[in-house]
């Protein structure tokens, strides 16, 4: 799709390459060159050669995130309808809204991979390619929407700030449009939290609920525990991944625990304590069984998310087709009255 | 049905004064749709006065495999800038 600007790398290789033990010899250049911009810190761009296990672990991890923006919309989009007040319905459309812009700015960032949006849509659509296991969990309250807003959108800029720093140009510069947006996101849901922190008791417990359904589900966002987690140690000397998963887990306890001392809101971690010596709190084990189980597909949501996803595809299918067709029509037209000498 | 969409590229200008700045890219059916997503996607909280879109096929692009041929001889002409000529102390205003 994007043959100007990505597969000329490729395409445009000197033609000594093709023959035999020059073409070794090519690669361990492009591969030096390549190990030496990572080391140095210097930004990979499309057209740059790239090691294929780089590009690839790049194109699983950009969709597997844009999925995750376009899937996110849904379990706050069934709260549009039922926003409390005209305030909170346009700030959480608007915050819908950025969802989906999120995803396409990731999308194109993947595309410049050599990927089509095609091809990423139908993984998606087909299970094939996973998005973040938070977005399988229901939607039950208003609170939900509070609680998404400050645990989910918090545990996403922790993620994704360090990913603003990455060694590919296009994610990084992706990255950086995202968090800028993001912070809008967490303190909508932060103030829902406050507000209904103060209200009646029925909204303070109602608060509470959603903080206990929601506080496990948001640490597991960062992924296995470190001795688990198969791909780290390459994405890390790839820079694609600057912290690990228990390091950042760790940055996102820290940071919310105050927050919720600051709501009047309980924990639901019983071994949750500050730890002196460490600097840090303890927490309780995660149940990591629930994790990968929600991931193989036997999460509350995943069905209903994947079928909401595919009728909004088939669904909008008829207007995609008028829309190629009434293109193509214009510039057949334009074409014929160019021809004839006429003004377009 | 997507890749009948061409891609297009995605320029803002951030105020009057300053140049159009590549933001990123996006896939339309035709030059109006393509204007209507930037917008929609890439202007969302006043990051532009002006928008340009460029079907990313009409754009040339020079070939990495060049880089050192095309820019090394910039790099050895160091008398190009004026830091090559050192002026003395009491000289002013140049």
């Amino acid at each position: 799709m994007r043959a100007p600007l990505s597969q000329s790398a490729t395409r445009e290789l000197p033609p000594t390459v093709g023959d035999g033990g020059k073409m070794a010899e090519v690669e361990t250049r492009f591969q030096a060159d390549f190990d030496a911009s990572i080391s140095a810190s210097i930004k990979i761009e499309p057209t740059d050669w790239m090691p294929e296990g780089y590009r690839k672990t790049l194109i699983r991890q950009m969709s597997q995130h844009a999925h995750s923006e376009i899937v996110g919309q849904l379990p706050e989009a069934n709260w549009i309808t039922r926003a409390p007040s005209l305030k909170r319905k346009a700030i959480l459309l608007a915050k819908v809204q950025d969802e989906a812009g999120h995803g396409l700015y990731l999308y194109s960032a993947a595309e410049t991979l050599g990927t089509s949006r095609e091809e990423m849509v139908a993984d998606l659509l087909s299970g094939k390619a996973k998005y973040s296991s938070i977005f399988n969990y229901p939607t039950l309250t208003w609170a939900d929407v509070g609680t998404i807003g400050w645990l989910v959108d918090g545990a996403a800029i922790i993620n994704q700030i360090p990913l603003c720093r990455c060694s590919y140009g296009p994610y990084a510069r992706a990255m950086m449009r995202i968090c800028k947006e993001e912070s809008f996101h967490q303190r909508q849901g932060f103030e829902i939290m406050m507000r209904l922190s103060n209200g009646t008791a029925k909204q303070k417990a109602m608060a509470q609920d959603a903080l206990s359904r929601w506080w496990w589900p948001s640490l597991m966002m960062f992924g296995p525990p470190d001795v688990e987690s198969a791909n780290s140690a390459q994405s890390m000397k790839w820079g694609i991944k600057l912290f690990s998963n228990d390091e950042l887990r760790q940055k996102f306890i820290d940071q919310t625990v105050p927050q919720a001392d600051y709501l009047g809101l309980g924990i639901p971690d019983p071994e949750l304590h500050w730890n002196n010596e460490r600097g840090h709190y303890d927490f309780g084990p995660i149940d990591w069984d629930e994790f990968y189980n929600v991931i193989r597909g036997n999460g509350p949501c995943n069905h209903e998310r994947l079928r909401v996803r595919r009728k909004a595809d088939e669904d909008g299918a008829w207007f995609r087709e008028a829309l190629a067709a009434h293109a193509q029509k214009c510039a057949s037209r334009d074409g014929l009255a160019a021809a004839q000498g006429a003004p377009c | 049905m997507l890749n009948e969409w061409p891609l297009w590229e995605v320029f803002i200008r951030s105020q009057t004064g300053l140049a159009h700045r590549h933001v990123g890219s996006l896939h339309a059916p035709d030059a109006e749709m393509a204007m209507n997503n930037a917008r929609d996607v890439y202007t969302r909280r006043n990051e532009g006065v002006s928008i340009w879109v460029v079907r990313s096929a009409d754009i040339v692009a020079s070939c990495p495999f060049e880089k050192d041929s095309l820019f090394e001889p910039a790099d050895n002409k160091v008398y190009r800038h004026p830091t090559f000529y050192p002026m003395p102390e009491g000289v002013k205003h140049i």
